[in-house]
């Protein structure tokens, strides 16, 4: 159809235009320092993406996103820490060869479920399996069970809360409330020069289309509509012969993956994690950072992600006070004001005069398009 | 056992048991609110800390001028301070309805993310307005101490003040909601809104009426609450995740469910921590309460209703 | 400071005409020593780029002001200032006036670390007042090794670190502990102990220590150990078990909002510290107690090294000074006077180095001795501070009686021996 292939082209002129400003404008114009919080603003737009999967095609609300993030990272910052412990580096300490906060915690040998992150491979592997799996365990025991919309979601919080308390408890095996702290080197390789910081600051940027890319595959197929379908009429769906758990489970465990992989570039980049990134406070401004770029557009949630963040930096060091407020104003528009977020925007107002730019035979079939679109985007129970 | 003697366990259990009754009363009232707003409405209040916060303060404050200016009736002014706590946060609510949740009925997603819009709001609001540090709120002298029941047994006395509050609350809303003409407009509301409407209730007023009573109740635990836990912008914040895990491992529409819930889950809470350290006791009650939910989510008492 | 200004322009005839006139005045003896003629030039004291002028040096701030631990911080904010405009009044550091920019830590450890990277690579500071719980320190120690910076530390804290780049004016865990069990075993005849603690690494670390000392070197018994987690307000269990157990001490390292939770519940279970029962605590300061109410926690014993009460000149005029600056219902805790070190500690170290370039400085550093509040403190080659540990008892007003102070300065022990 002429009209979709002219979406399709809009959104792929978008990403390249995205790729143009992560690997081309930013850089150029940033001085490091600011080019590595640009980073870490990317990853969390992973999470994002993974919620413009789950929550804005598929009606799952997750407030939990912090937890496969967390999960992720740690698998990440497991292997770095490994390797910044060698029997080098540690021997003021009384057992030489594990990590630090071990040492302090007065245990005598690295536990066994550390042993296998030795090996970066299985920490590869285990960034994106772990935290699906755990997806999928829980996908699969409440969406077989039709457990959605608001149970769901306390119940992904009360996840995040309890993960919290066991990190922050079992500090001799994960760090604490300290986190994992003092990562330094990625197979040799230093991570914290500058050089290193442009580099994985361009293979994030690269990670982070290529997810893209996966994600607007999954939306155009036929699984993509499903998942519409379900979010609209959950029932129809079902009656028609669709089992929706499995699809439910599925986009989950997707989010969840790309959630994980954010996180472990967080780690790289950051140097470090700490469950303060696992918690209900951390999950639900990842969902806030998607609202506000609109749930319905990938691109939307990078750029939502990215703006939030920057102006979180932004104000809070300027006026940290008015910051909350500035935070407060945004869950409450991007709910009763702006429901689209800013890809919304874009569209009621933007969009109409890049068309008439394009020729008034297009404006046409764009209006026939978009309201059925717009109509559908607010969840209906 | 475990190294006691058996006047010891028999002690322990007799004081445990008290404490248990005490976690009890303090989840009733930390959840009753909730339970009325998620129950009947189906909104999720996820500013419910906040509003507890709401009646924390309002208590200090009246602690403080009572000091300064009424210092005869200084022995009284914790009933003064939970009757203002409640008309304070009920009027919030109300506010908060008219202004937010009435746009929002048939979106519960979005309840969720507005209602922390507002519990952020509220927080920066205390943080503005009374600083970020604690206040404390002193109790008045009959308040504080413990009744001596035998040699080794002792109940603290704002305990006993909370368990009995808690019924008084608990019988009111009973009341309210079983007897009277506003509680039978509610349950129609909440049954089939659109035939309650039709019949002539004025929905809106009754949605405003039960988030103001819901934010209400909410305001009077966060007051009796001054005696046990502190008082600062960020404390509504640790209650939320107990609070919301009790309604809805109740079952949301049963407020029967709700005690039900509550007095298991604190039993298992009490219990646990006397055996386990404070945190594995949290994780392994909240993980039985997340086990068990996913295997019956409707909860432990479910309300047939037709739709 | 006219003759500042016009220093390289005046005639070197008309400048030795206005010192002499301006050391007659009676104010110039007061001055430490003749500031104007001695401004070692900036190319001498700033050889890293730092931000360093002619007539000021900037440093940074950084505590959280949001979040939940802006409770605490705010106290060390107000210190760091405090120290900064008393310095300025003084002539300030290597004859500039000390300027500062504050950062909000906002109670998150990934910001405590970009806002550490932005002072250090943007700002160019020359040191950092910040940080308050450990975990935003271990986040934010790498940046500071990496780009050679300085940070002052006000916490006591659990040990177990010395860094090249940080200075620490808390106690460390042995320096509070052991003479802290060695004074209570003594005076109150105790031979059982209860350990209670928040859930995560001090009071785990702290409780160790104490435990180790008590069994090992004591040869006492500890009779229970909890921990609950951070947040927590329920208490009532553990506190049967210590009526249960009846010990002679309960040690507790409740830490923040539990404190309120965990005091009001013990004096509502009946538990009279007053008369009956000994509690020991190293995690209440006069901060803590303005939020659990002094009526709740009056007969407490704590082991800190700083108490606002403590009757000495120099402290009254620390503390008359602080609140003029911050109002007369201020209190000073442990870490907000050991926050007011920093500054000081700072300047006499540049002072000494004769430059800002942090590795002078940090080379300068040991040996150097400043009048603080709680007595002359020095900083020993582990960058830590040798100080006193005194014991307070809490009044019922949220001040301390000061019932012991250890005749000696304790040694700083961050990783010891036997204790590990």
């Amino acid at each position: 159809m002429n009209a979709l292939s002219l979406r399709k082209h809009k959104e792929l002129i978008g990403i390249a235009l995205l790729a143009v400003l992560i690997f081309v404008v930013l850089p150029v114009s940033l001085d490091i320092f600011r080019l590595n919080l640009f980073g870490k603003y990317l990853t969390y737009a992973f999470v994002a993406l993974g919620l413009v999967l789950c929550w804005g095609d598929a009606g799952i609300l997750s407030l939990g996103q912090g937890v496969f993030f967390g999960l992720g990272g740690y698998c990440m910052a497991m292997f770095l820490k490994l390797e910044a412990s060698s029997v080098a580096n540690t021997k003021i300490q009384s057992t030489p060869g594990i990590p630090d906060f071990m040492d302090w915690n007065q245990l005598t040998a690295l536990p066994y479920f550390w042993q296998p992150f030795h090996s970066l491979t299985f920490s590869l592997i285990a960034v994106v399996v772990a935290p699906t799996a755990f997806a999928f365990v829980i996908g699969v025991a409440m969406f077989k069970r039709r457990v959605g919309g608001v149970y769901f979601a306390i119940i992904t919080q009360a996840l995040a809360a309890i993960l919290t308390i066991l990190i922050v408890g079992r500090q001799g095996y994960t760090g604490g409330i300290n986190g994992i702290t003092d990562l330094r080197t990625l197979k040799g390789w230093d991570i914290r020069t500058d050089h290193a910081k442009y580099v994985l600051y361009f293979v994030n940027g690269g990670l982070l289309i290529g997810a893209i890319m996966v994600a607007r595959y999954v939306r155009g197929s036929k699984l993509g509509r499903i998942l519409v379908a379900m979010r609209d009429k959950e029932d129809r769906v079902r009656f028609s012969g669709y089992d929706v758990a499995n699809f439910k489970t599925f986009v989950f465990c997707l989010a969840a993956a790309f959630a994980a992989l954010g996180g472990a570039m967080f780690t790289l980049q950051v140097g470090f994690m700490s469950p303060s990134f696992v918690g209900i406070v951390p999950s639900i401004e990842l969902v806030i950072c998607c609202a506000v770029g609109g749930r319905n557009s990938l691109l939307g949630a990078v750029y939502g992600t990215v703006l939030v963040n920057w102006a979180k930096t932004t104000f809070s060091e300027d006026f940290p006070n008015l910051w909350l407020f500035a935070m407060a104003a945004l869950f409450i528009g991007v709910v009763l004001a702006f429901p689209d977020g800013l890809a919304g925007l874009y569209r009621s107002y933007v969009q109409p005069y890049a068309n008439r730019l394009l020729g008034s035979m297009q404006d046409s079939i764009r209006g026939r398009r978009v309201a059925p679109a717009s109509a559908v985007s607010s969840r209906v129970e | 056992m475990f190294g006691y003697s058996f006047g010891d366990l028999s002690a322990i259990f007799a004081m445990q048991a008290f404490d248990g009754l005490i976690l009890f009363s303090v989840f009733i009232l930390m959840s009753l609110g909730l339970a009325i707003i998620f129950g009947q409405m189906g909104v999720i209040n996820m500013a419910h800390g906040e509003f507890m916060i709401m009646g924390a303060y309002v208590t200090y404050l009246c602690s403080n001028v009572f000091h300064h200016y009424l210092l005869g009736l200084y022995p009284i002014y914790f009933f003064v301070a939970m009757l203002l706590a409640f008309f304070a946060a009920g009027t919030a609510g109300m506010l908060a309805e008219w202004a937010l949740i009435r746009h929002l009925y048939r979106r519960p997603l979005d309840t969720l993310l507005a209602t922390w819009g507002l519990s952020l709001f509220l927080q920066q609001c205390y943080r503005s307005i009374f600083g970020a540090r604690e206040v404390g709120v002193d109790l008045p002298n009959w308040m504080m101490g413990a009744v001596h029941a035998g040699d080794t047994i002792e109940i603290p006395i704002n305990g006993l003040f909370v368990m009995g509050l808690t019924v008084v609350i608990t019988i009111a809303v009973f009341v309210l909601l079983y007897r009277s003409s506003w509680g039978k407009k509610v349950r129609a509301v909440m049954q089939n809104r659109v035939m309650a409407g039709a019949i002539g209730i004025n929905t809106e007023k009754v949605d405003r009426l039960t988030f103001g009573i819901g934010c209400g109740i909410a305001g009077i635990a966060g007051s009796a609450f001054t005696m046990i836990g502190s008082t600062n912008p960020s404390a509504g914040q640790l209650y939320i995740v107990n609070t919301f895990l009790i309604v809805v491992f109740g079952g949301a529409q049963s407020l029967i469910g709700t005690i039900a819930s509550a007095f298991v889950i604190s039993q298992a809470q009490s219990t646990a921590e006397f055996f386990l350290t404070g945190s594995m006791a949290t994780v392994l009650v909240l993980l039985s309460v997340v086990g068990i939910l996913m295997l019956r989510p409707q909860g432990l008492f479910v309300l047939k209703i037709r739709r | 400071m006219s003759a500042n200004n016009g220093r390289s322009h005046l005639p070197s005839a008309l400048r030795r005409r206005l010192l002499l006139g301006m050391a007659a005045l009676p104010a110039a003896a007061l001055l430490p020593r003749p500031v104007f003629a001695d401004i070692p030039p900036t190319s001498a004291v700033n050889t890293t780029g730092l931000a360093v002028t002619d007539d000021s040096v900037t440093i940074g701030i950084l505590h959280s002001i949001t979040g939940t631990m802006a409770i605490s911080e705010t106290g060390s904010v107000e210190a760091e200032k405090l120290a900064i405009s008393q310095i300025n009044a003084k002539g300030g550091v290597l004859g500039r006036q000390i300027k500062f920019i504050q950062e909000d830590g906002a109670s998150d450890w990934p910001t405590f670390a970009e806002k550490a990277r932005k002072l250090l690579v943007s700002d160019k500071v020359a040191a950092v007042m910040g940080c308050w719980t450990s975990a935003s320190r271990k986040a934010v120690l790498p940046v500071f090794e990496q780009y050679k910076g300085i940070l002052y530390y006000p916490t006591f804290y659990e040990g177990l670190e010395e860094s090249h780049d940080v200075f620490y004016e808390g106690q460390e865990a042995t320096q509070q502990i052991i003479a802290g069990l060695n004074w209570i075993a003594d005076t109150k005849k105790a031979k059982t102990f209860y350990l209670l603690g928040s859930d995560y690494i001090w009071p785990r670390t702290s409780n160790k220590i104490a435990r180790k000392h008590i069994e090992d070197h004591l040869h006492l018994e500890v009779v229970g150990e909890d921990y609950f987690p951070l947040g927590n307000t329920e208490f009532n269990s553990v506190i049967n078990k210590i009526k249960l157990k009846k010990p002679d001490v309960i040690y507790a390292i409740i830490v923040g909002g539990s404190n309120v939770a965990f005091y009001k519940q013990l004096k509502a279970a009946g538990v009279d510290m007053v008369n009956k029962q000994t509690l020991l605590t190293i995690s209440v300061t006069e901060d803590e107690i303005r939020g659990i109410g002094g009526e709740n926690i009056v007969g407490a014993y704590a082991a800190m090294k700083y108490f606002q009460s403590i009757d000495t000149p120099t402290n009254r005029a620390f503390v008359d000074a602080f609140k003029k600056m911050w109002g007369p219902q201020s209190v000073i805790g442990d870490v907000t006077q050991a926050a007011y070190e920093g500054p000081w500690l700072w300047s006499l170290e540049c002072e000494k180095a004769g430059s800002f370039d942090t590795e002078k400085v940090i080379a300068a550093a040991p040996g150097t001795v400043f009048n603080a509040p709680e007595g002359p403190v020095k900083v020993h080659e582990n960058h830590h501070l040798w100080s006193k540990l005194r014991i307070g008892r809490a009044r019922a007003d949220g001040q301390y009686d000061i019932v012991y102070v250890t005749p000696e300065d304790i040694e700083p022990n961050p990783f010891p021996k036997g204790y590990q």
